[in-house]
């Protein structure tokens, strides 16, 4: 695989390679490699905008209680973009913020996205009091379809977790988890590697035991790489200028590894071209879901490059290896 | 009937009435025939496979002979594709390091007991079959009409989404399997979705036996018919052991719930299992 930081140079075949002279109005080449939507199967959701009770030093939007780039979004806006999806065959929802229980409405967001598909909820479970854990349940089972609920948790200790995700946040998550686990749910607790790939054998392990010790015996764990934008710059490193992904590159790459490919995210603020991308206007494709579908996405942004190596690590399953007809 | 010779993806012009539909046979050569045995003695008349004939189970050889002999078409599955092609991996896409452990074993322990004439025939499975039952179109495949490994599970597959892929394929039914675990939805007046679950594995239910579909159309009416197959598992379970394949695998023939490979279950289908 090239990840060589290459000139950016257009492969053209021989057939299109006719010189400057012929064709003097030649458009110029494109600055980064264009993805354009295969089939819109994800439609994920700011739902609590940038807003979030929490201020985790690895988040890659920044959010925290005081930031307010982009704010809730309407429960009513929510349902239109529910209906819009439907004619466009979406196939899952995805809820993120911010803190998506920040939100007064979540739990009836969810009711009303499970009326049309299975939905994922990304939270760090600190806001999950029993009776809204309650709630969710019951939301669960009037559905035919699935309530994910994706917890994350950082590291198999206080001392690991709380430095990424702050003081005391270890055991609120954990209690979170325990009231989850104790009304049905199988919680996929989320993760970012913040160790070696030799340690990950003993720290899914440890994962595992904690999980066990509030109840959880049967975790579903999901192992997310660090994206080296907003906080995490601080944290631990900026991507190199090496580090994006070019022309090149996408020469025998499968683009539907990219989430982008399948995906678009709707905002308080317009539809985006992902949620690692909230905070560059680059990725703000239009004001309309259907117009942001439309449009391809520029792999502009050095994270786009966390995504090429990893196939699309926001989803719940696992993407990488189609085959397709 | 099936057309004269069996070729390969093709069930005769006519309409047909009742046809036996067989999903994922995972080297489960002992259920295998007793599906052939079963169908047969239900009337059916013609019978079709909608692929991955390798992976999970014993001796991938023994699958061959079945197929043939009973002149069933097979829908090309990833298994298959991958197996034919000589890749390195099943395309199943698993990222923990455990299933992804015992996906490793299973495919190199299928490559290398899968003779290369097996695997010339693979490579002429087509990558869907279609056929007329009743007045319906049916559309046979392996995970979707679109991706041969996707996985159309009944608690993550909107029912819009798969109106649309109905239309997108000019199907009225359409007819996969991929998953393991067979449902069925009705889509609207004339049109459905079947998954018919797999004949190589138990469907993570606590019971050992397999399934398989019969579909059958009067007109445009279909009825949907899951049989549970009850089959010589123990059999099955003993030959894996022959082979050393891993208990984990057998344990699951012997008790009817799956124990690894878990990681692609969303939330629903996960909480029915035991592990």
């Amino acid at each position: 695989m090239g990840v060589a930081a290459a000139p950016v140079v257009r492969r053209l075949p021989p057939s299109q390679a006719v010189p400057n002279s012929v064709v003097p109005h030649q458009s110029p080449p494109a600055p980064h490699p264009r993805v354009s939507l295969r089939a819109l199967d994800q439609l994920w959701f700011q739902v609590a905008g940038t807003v979030c009770n929490l201020r985790c030093h690895h988040c890659f939007i920044s959010c925290a209680p005081d930031n307010h780039s982009f704010w809730f979004m309407e429960r009513e806006t929510v349902r239109e973009a529910l209906e819009q999806s439907a004619s466009l065959g979406v196939k899952e929802y995805y809820f993120t913020g911010g803190e998506p229980f920040m939100h007064r409405e979540m739990v009836e967001i969810l009711e009303d996205a499970l009326a049309f598909g299975p939905a994922t909820v990304l939270t760090n479970a600190t806001l999950l009091p029993e009776r809204r854990v309650r709630a969710l349940a019951r939301a669960a089972e009037a559905s035919r379809y699935s309530l994910e609920l994706r917890v994350s948790l950082d590291g198999v200790t206080p001392e690991m977790n709380d430095a990424i995700r702050g003081e005391g946040t270890f055991a609120r998550c954990l209690q979170g988890v325990e009231r989850l686990v104790g009304a049905g749910f199988l919680p996929i607790i989320t993760t970012m590697q913040s160790w070696n790939d030799d340690e990950t054998e003993s720290i899914l392990r440890a994962f595992r035991e904690v999980l066990a010790g509030v109840g959880y015996t049967r975790a579903r764990l999901k192992i997310l790489p660090p994206l080296r934008i907003g906080e995490e710059t601080s944290r631990s490193r900026g991507y190199d200028a090496a580090e994006r992904v070019t022309h090149d590159m996408m020469v025998d790459y499968d683009p539907s590894l990219l989430l982008c490919s399948s995906a678009r995210l709707v905002t308080a603020n317009g539809v985006y071209a992902c949620p690692i991308l909230l905070d560059y206007p680059s990725a703000r494709l239009a004001d309309s879901l259907a117009e942001a579908a439309a449009r391809p996405v520029e792999l502009a942004e050095q994270a786009c490059y966390t995504c090429y190596l990893s196939g699309a690590l926001c989803s719940n399953m696992p993407t990488s290896g189609e085959v397709h007809l | 009937m099936i057309a004269p010779g069996g070729a390969p993806g093709r069930l005769g012009p006519e309409p047909l009435g009742c046809v036996a539909v067989f999903g994922g046979v995972y080297s489960n050569h002992v259920a295998l025939a007793a599906a052939i045995e079963d169908a047969r003695a239900r009337g059916v008349e013609a019978m079709l496979c909608l692929g991955d004939l390798g992976a999970f189970g014993p001796n991938p050889d023994k699958v061959f002979p079945l197929l043939r002999d009973a002149e069933i078409p097979v829908v090309r599955g990833n298994y298959d594709d991958s197996i034919s092609r000589g890749l390195d991996d099943c395309r199943c896409g698993y990222t923990d390091p455990r299933d992804n452990y015992y996906a490793r074993l299973s495919y190199q322990y299928t490559f290398s007991n899968t003779s290369p004439e097996n695997r010339k025939w693979m490579s002429g499975f087509p990558d869907e079959i279609r056929f007329r039952l009743g007045g319906l179109d049916v559309l046979g495949f392996h995970g979707s009409p679109r991706q041969r490994n996707e996985f159309l599970w009944e608690s993550a597959t909107p029912t819009h989404f798969l109106t649309k892929l109905a239309r997108e394929h000019r199907a009225d039914v359409l007819v996969g399997t991929h998953t393991g675990i067979h449902w069925k939805r009705r889509l609207s007046s004339q049109s459905w979705y079947v998954n018919v679950g797999a004949l190589g594995r138990p469907a993570n239910d606590g019971r050992t036996e397999v399934w398989y579909a019969i579909l059958r159309a009067d007109v445009r009416q279909l009825e949907v018919e899951f049989v549970p197959l009850a089959y010589d598992h123990q059999a099955l379970a003993h030959e894996m052991a022959t082979e050393e394949l891993p208990i984990e695998f057998i344990d699951t023939i012997r008790t009817g719930w799956w124990t690894t490979c878990l990681e692609i279950l969303p939330a629903k289908e996960r909480a029915r299992g035991r592990f």
